[in-house]
C-alpha cells in the first residue's frame, strides 16, 4: 500500500485493499492458497475477527517511572532499597506501595514486566516507545496513534468535527505523523482547565466574518490565475479552511471541557492537571476520538528516587485508576485500550545521590482494555541481580522487546500489524517489527 | 519635575522620529539618487562572487558569468524543447524578489527594502538583492540552518557532547566568508577536537548514542547514512539491512554502474570505525588498526569489512587516516556527484523544489538534467563558491519564470523548471513572513534587540505549534486544521497586528485610503493590488461604520491568511 501525499486525511487507505478487493484477486489466481495472498486473506480474516478496539488512550509517563515503585516491586530485596508493595485485587499480583486505587483495578489491568529495548537516552528511547522503531536519520516513523488514524477510517471518523488524533499536555515529543505525513500529527492541548488553543476567535463575530468574507475574494482572485495549474489546484482547495470553521464551532468541542462535569466526579481524577486530562482523554473517545495521549512529566529521579517517584505516583494512581473504572462504568473498556507507561525504567540499584538512573534491560508498562484480559502478568525481572550484571537482559524470564506492545495494541485495533507501507521516497517500511503478545487477549 | 519633562520631551521626539521613519518608507520613492542599497554601496562581496577584486577583472568576469548564464539558460531551453514542454514568461522582478527572500532569508521582504529597490532600473533590481542578500548574516543563519538539518538533522543529541547551535553559528560563518564548499565539507569529515572549539565535530558527536555501550564510539552506520544522503546525494539506507533487489541504488562506476550490495553500505562505514570521542574530543585511533566488523544478511558470523568507497575508487587516495582519505576522495574535483548534491540542494533552498527529486538522491547514472551539470561544472571550476552558485540560479531564466501560464501547467513543466514551482512555505518562512509583513522597517541582526528578542521568542513558539517539517522540509506537504487555527486565531498573528505601530497607525500615516491599500498589499504580498482588489478593499474602508484602525488590521489579517501569502510563487 502506498502513501499518497495528497490523499485526503479522511480517506481511508486500509479501505482500498479490503477483503472483497483481495478476493476478486485471489479468484483470478486461482492458485491463491499457494501465493502470498492467501496469507493476506487470512491475517486480513484474522484482524476482522479480532479488533475488539477502537480507541487508545496512553497516559505517557515521560521521564522514565521506575518499574520497582510502580508495576513491579520487589519487596524486602535489596533492590527495592526500602520500597514496599500492596497486595492488589488480583491475588499472586502486589503492585508499588502507592497505587493503592490503581491496585482496586487490577483484575481489568494487565502488566507485562519484562520490557526491553536498545535506547538508555530520552530522547532517543521516547522515539523508540512511541513509534516503535529506532531513531533513524533517514526516516522519521510515524507514532503509534499516527497510525492508528492513517488505518483506521470509517464514516464515525469523517463525521468528527475535532482532530482524532490528540495529546494533552503534551511535550516537546508529542506524536508526530512521520513520514504518514504531519496531517496524522497529534492536536496539542494544555491542561483542560484552559480553552482549546486557537479555536476561539480573538475578534466579535462581525469582524471574523468580515474578515473571512476579505480572504474569500483574495483566494478566489488567486485560484482564477492558477485555475490551470493542475500539479497545485488540488493542494490549494479551501477543505482545510471548512474543517477549521467546523471545528470553530463545533459542539463536540466541549468534550474538552471539564469545568462542567460535577466536582465530585472530575475530582475523582484527582484535583491535577494529569487528572483533568484523564477525564478529558475519556469525554474525547467517548466522543468518537481514535487517540488521545496525556503526558505525565517528573520521572527522571536520578536523585532522591523514592520522594520524586512517590509524588509522581501520586497523581498517576487516582487518575489511572478512576479512568479504568469510569470507562468500565460508561462500557467503553471493552473498546478502549489504555496503555500507561514510560520510555524505559530505572536502575535496580540505588545510586550515591539516592537515585536511580536509566534502565532499559527489564521494565513495565500496564495494558488495560480494547479485549486485553485483565488480572494476567507477562514477563518477570530478577529479583537478586548482581551489581555489575555486564548481560542484565539474560536475567529476564519472558522478557518482550517495545515493539510488541506496538503490535499488541495494532492487532487489537484490528490494523494489519504486519504489513508495509511504502514511504513517500518508495521505500517499503514495516508498520511494526514486533509480535502481539497473544497471552493478554481476552479468549472469545 | 525638569527630569519628568525632559523625559517626555525625549518621548515625544523618538515618537515623531518613528513616525517620520514610517511615512517615510511609506511614501513612494521618486529620486532616483536618494538611496542606495549596501550591495551597490560597497560592491566588496560583488568582488567575491566573481573571483576578482580590481574593476577590469571584474569585468571581465562578469562576461564569463554572463556567458555561464547563457549556457545555462540555453540548457534548460534544450531540456524543454526535448520534452516538449512550453515555457511561462518572465515574472515581476518583485516576485523574483520575494522568492529570493523567502529562499534565502526565510522572511519577505519589507516595505523599507521595497521602496528602495524600486528606485533601481528593473533590469538591476534582482542582481542587487542577491548581493545585497548575501552581504546579510541573516541569510547566511538561515542557509546555515538549512545545511545542518541535512548534516546533523534537527532533533537534540547527546547532552554536553552536541552542540547544534554552535555547529549551525560555525556554518553560519563560513556560509557569510564565503569560504569554498569543499573546504567546509572537509572540516566536517576531518577536524578533530572538542565540540565546543572545533564546531565542525559535532558532526561526529551527534551520531553518538548516549547510555549505551558505545558512548564513547560516533555511530559509524549512522554516519555512513548521513554522509551519504547529504554530501553525495545517495540513498544506501536500503544497503544497511540488505542488497538492493528493487534496483534503484547504482553504485560502482557512472558508466559501467551495478546494483548496490550490504557491504556497500557498511564499507562506507568503515572509515568512521577508527573514531573516536575521547577527553579531547573527537579523534581518530592512531596507535592500532580497529577492523569494522558487521554480520551480513545471510552470513553466519560477523566479517571484517575493509573501508571501500560506493563508486569512483580511483579518487580514494592511499595515505592518511581513514577518514583523511574519505574527505580527499569526496572533495575531489572529480567526485561530481558531491557537487551534483550541493547544486540540487541549494536549488531547492532557493525555490523550494530541487531539481532532481528528492533533493537527496540523485542517481548516479543519470540522467541528470543540462542545467544541472552546467551549474556543477562551474561550482567545480571556480572553486566550490556558493556565492557565485546562489547568483547564477537567482539570475537563470528559469528560477525567474512565472508560476503563472497560458497553458495547461502540469508535474513536467514545474520538474524541468519551464514554470516556477509553487510550493507550501515552511513554517519558518510562514512565521518570518508575518513578522516582517507586519513591520514595515527590516527585522534582521540591525534591529533593536527588544524587536529581535520579541520576534525570535514569537517565531520560536510559532514553529513549535505549527509543525516543524524537520530534515524533509523539500517534501510536499498538505496544511492541517491546527495550522489554519493556528494562522486565523493564534496569539502571534493577533499580537502583530495589534502591537504594531506599522499597523495600527498606517491608516492616518497614509496620505488617502488608496496608498494604505497598496501598502498592506506590498508589505504582505509585495505586490500592488489589482484594479479589483484595489475597489474591493476602497469600499471596505469607506464604512464609516466600522473604526478605520480596525478595518486596516482586518486588511492585514485576511491578507495574511491568503492562499497567496502561504505559498512561494
Amino acid at each position: 500500500m502506498s502513501i499518497n501525499p495528497n490523499q485526503h486525511p479522511n480517506c481511508g487507505g486500509r479501505d482500498h485493499f479490503n477483503r472483497r478487493n483481495l478476493l476478486k484477486l485471489a479468484g483470478l489466481s486461482g492458485l491463491s492458497w499457494l501465493t502470498p495472498l492467501a496469507t493476506a486473506l487470512a491475517r486480513e480474516a484474522e484482524h476482522k475477527t479480532s479488533a475488539p478496539a477502537k480507541s487508545l488512550i496512553v497516559l505517557w509517563l515521560e521521564g522514565a517511572p521506575s518499574q520497582l515503585e510502580t508495576f513491579d516491586p520487589h519487596p524486602n530485596t535489596e533492590i527495592a532499597a526500602g520500597s514496599l508493595a500492596i497486595n492488589t485485587n488480583v491475588d499472586g499480583i502486589i503492585l508499588g506501595e502507592g497505587l493503592a486505587q490503581t491496585a482496586q483495578q487490577m483484575d481489568s489491568i494487565s502488566l507485562v514486566r519484562a520490557i526491553t529495548s536498545q535506547e538508555g537516552d530520552h530522547k532517543r528511547a521516547i522515539y523508540n516507545a512511541k513509534t516503535g522503531f529506532r531513531p533513524d536519520p533517514t526516516i522519521k516513523h510515524p507514532s503509534i496513534g499516527s497510525i492508528i488514524c492513517h488505518q483506521l477510517n470509517t464514516k464515525a471518523d469523517s463525521a468528527l468535527d475535532i482532530p482524532r488524533h490528540i495529546s494533552i499536555l503534551p511535550s516537546q515529543n508529542a506524536g508526530r505523523g512521520g513520514y504518514l505525513g504531519d496531517r496524522f500529527d497529534a492536536f496539542k492541548v494544555n491542561d483542560p482547565v484552559n480553552p482549546v488553543p486557537d479555536i476561539r476567535s480573538r475578534v466579535s463575530d462581525k469582524r471574523a466574518s468580515r474578515r473571512l468574507e476579505s480572504l474569500e475574494f483574495l483566494d478566489r482572485q488567486f485560484l482564477q490565475t492558477r485555475a490551470n495549474n493542475q500539479t497545485v489546484a488540488k493542494s490549494l482547495g479551501n477543505h482545510n479552511l471548512d474543517a477549521a470553521l467546523k471545528m470553530m464551532s463545533s459542539e463536540q468541542l466541549d468534550a474538552f471541557d471539564v469545568s462542567k462535569v460535577p466536582d465530585a466526579e472530575r475530582l475523582a481524577f484527582g484535583d491535577t492537571a494529569f487528572g483533568r486530562s484523564c477525564l478529558a482523554a475519556l469525554r474525547l473517545i467517548e466522543t468518537g476520538v481514535r487517540c488521545v495521549e496525556v503526558t505525565l512529566g517528573g520521572w527522571d529521579t536520578h536523585a532522591n528516587n523514592h520522594e520524586l517517584q512517590a509524588g509522581r505516583i501520586e497523581i498517576l494512581d487516582p487518575a489511572f485508576a478512576t479512568l479504568i473504572s469510569e470507562l468500565k462504568r460508561r462500557g467503553l473498556l471493552e473498546t478502549t485500550m489504555v496503555v500507561c507507561g514510560g520510555e524505559f525504567g530505572r536502575t535496580p540499584f540505588l545510586n550515591p545521590l539516592g537515585g536511580r538512573d536509566h534502565w532499559p534491560h527489564g521494565f513495565s508498562i500496564a495494558i488495560a482494555g480494547g479485549g486485553i484480559e485483565g488480572g494476567r502478568v507477562v514477563g518477570e525481572t530478577n529479583p537478586n541481580p548482581q551489581k555489575g550484571e555486564k548481560q542484565p537482559k539474560k536475567l529476564l524470564k519472558n522478557s518482550r522487546p517495545i515493539e510488541d506492545i506496538h503490535a499488541t495494541i495494532l492487532s487489537q485495533l484490528g490494523v494489519d500489524y504486519e504489513q508495509e507501507l511504502d514511504t513517500p521516497i518508495g521505500r517499503p517500511l514495516k508498520v511494526c517489527e514486533g509480535t502481539p503478545i497473544k497471552s493478554l487477549q481476552s479468549e472469545g | 519635575m525638569a527630569i519628568k519633562v525632559a523625559k517626555n520631551v525625549l518621548f515625544c521626539a523618538m515618537v515623531g522620529a518613528g513616525v517620520a521613519l514610517v511615512f517615510w518608507w511609506i511614501s513612494p520613492r521618486t529620486s532616483s539618487t536618494a538611496l542606495s542599497l549596501s550591495a551597490v554601496a560597497s560592491g566588496e562581496r560583488s568582488a567575491d562572487i566573481f573571483g576578482s577584486t580590481n574593476n577590469e577583472a571584474q569585468a571581465g568576469s562578469a562576461i564569463a558569468v554572463d556567458r555561464v548564464l547563457s549556457e545555462l539558460n540555453q540548457a534548460f531551453e534544450s531540456d524543454w524543447q526535448d520534452a516538449g514542454l512550453s515555457s511561462a514568461s518572465a515574472a515581476a522582478p518583485l516576485k523574483v524578489i520575494r522568492r529570493l527572500t523567502l529562499g534565502l532569508s526565510g522572511s519577505i521582504p519589507s516595505l523599507q527594502e521595497i521602496r528602495v529597490l524600486q528606485q533601481l532600473p528593473n533590469d538591476q533590481q534582482v542582481q542587487h538583492w542577491v548581493a545585497d542578500l548575501l552581504g546579510k548574516k541573516r541569510t547566511s543563519d538561515f542557509l546555515a540552518e538549512r545545511l545542518a538539518r541535512a548534516f546533523v538533522g534537527v532533533e537534540d543529541g547527546p547532552f554536553l557532547l552536541y552542540r547544534r547551535r554552535r555547529f549551525v553559528d560555525w556554518l553560519s560563518d563560513q556560509i557569510f566568508e564565503a569560504r569554498p564548499y569543499d573546504e567546509i565539507v572537509a572540516d566536517l569529515l576531518n577536524d578533530d577536537g572538542l565540540w565546543t572549539d572545533s564546531p565542525a565535530v559535532n558532526f561526529y558527536t551527534r551520531n553518538i548514542i548516549p547510555d549505551s555501550d558505545k558512548d564513547n564510539i560516533p555511530d559509524p552506520i549512522l554516519l555512513a547514512g548521513r554522509t551519504s544522503r547529504a554530501l553525495m546525494a545517495i540513498r544506501l539506507d536500503c544497503l544497511q539491512c540488505h542488497d538492493d533487489f528493487t534496483n534503484e541504488v547504482y553504485l560502482g562506476d557512472a558508466e559501467t554502474t551495478r546494483t548496490g550490495v550490504q557491504a556497500d553500505f557498511h564499507q562506507l562505514a568503515a572509515f568512521f570505525s577508527e573514531t573516536r570521542n575521547t577527553f579531547f574530543g573527537i579523534g581518530d585511533v592512531k596507535d592500532r588498526v580497529i577492523p569494522y566488523q558487521y554480520k551480513l544478511l545471510g552470513d553466519e558470523a560477523e566479517s571484517i569489512l575493509q573501508p571501500r568507497v560506493p563508486y569512483a575508487p580511483e579518487l580514494l587516495g592511499e595515505e592518511g587516516a581513514l577518514r583523511q582519505r574519505l574527505t580527499g576522495w569526496m572533495t575531489h574535483r572529480e567526485n561530481r556527484p558531491f557537487a551534483r548534491s550541493i547544486v540540487n540542494r541549494m536549488w531547492a533552498i532557493m525555490s523550494g523544489q530541487p531539481l532532481v527529486d528528492p533533493v537527496d538522491n540523485i542517481p548516479l547514472n543519470g540522467p541528470f538534467p543540462a542545467a544541472m551539470e552546467v551549474l556543477t561544472t562551474d561550482f567545480i571550476d571556480h572553486g566550490y563558491n556558493l556565492h557565485r552558485l546562489i547568483h547564477l540560479i537567482a539570475r537563470c531564466d528559469a528560477f525567474r519564470k512565472d508560476s503563472r501560464a497560458a497553458f495547461d501547467i502540469e508535474d513536467a513543466h514545474t520538474q524541468a523548471g519551464a514554470v516556477f514551482p509553487m510550493t507550501r512555505l515552511r513554517p519558518d518562512q510562514v512565521a518570518g513572513a508575518v513578522i516582517q509583513a507586519t513591520s514595515m522597517a527590516l527585522i534582521d541582526e540591525n534591529s533593536n534587540v527588544l524587536s529581535r528578542l520579541k520576534a525570535f521568542d514569537q517565531l520560536r513558539q510559532f514553529i513549535r505549534r505549527f509543525g516543524d517539517p524537520g530534515e524533509n522540509e523539500f517534501e510536499t506537504r498538505g496544511e492541517t486544521v491546527t495550522q489554519k487555527l493556528l494562522m486565523f486565531n493564534g496569539q502571534m498573528v493577533s499580537e502583530r497586528l495589534k502591537d504594531n505601530l506599522s499597523v495600527s497607525e498606517l491608516h492616518w500615516l497614509s496620505p488617502d485610503d488608496k496608498t494604505t491599500i497598496e501598502t498592506i498589499f506590498l508589505a504582505t504580498l509585495a505586490r500592488l493590488p489589482s484594479e479589483v482588489e484595489a475597489q474591493y478593499f476602497l469600499d471596505r474602508l469607506a464604512d464609516t461604520n466600522v473604526r478605520k484602525k480596525r478595518q486596516v488590521a482586518d486588511i492585514y489579517w485576511s491578507l495574511i491568511n491568503s492562499l497567496e501569502f502561504s505559498w512561494n510563487h
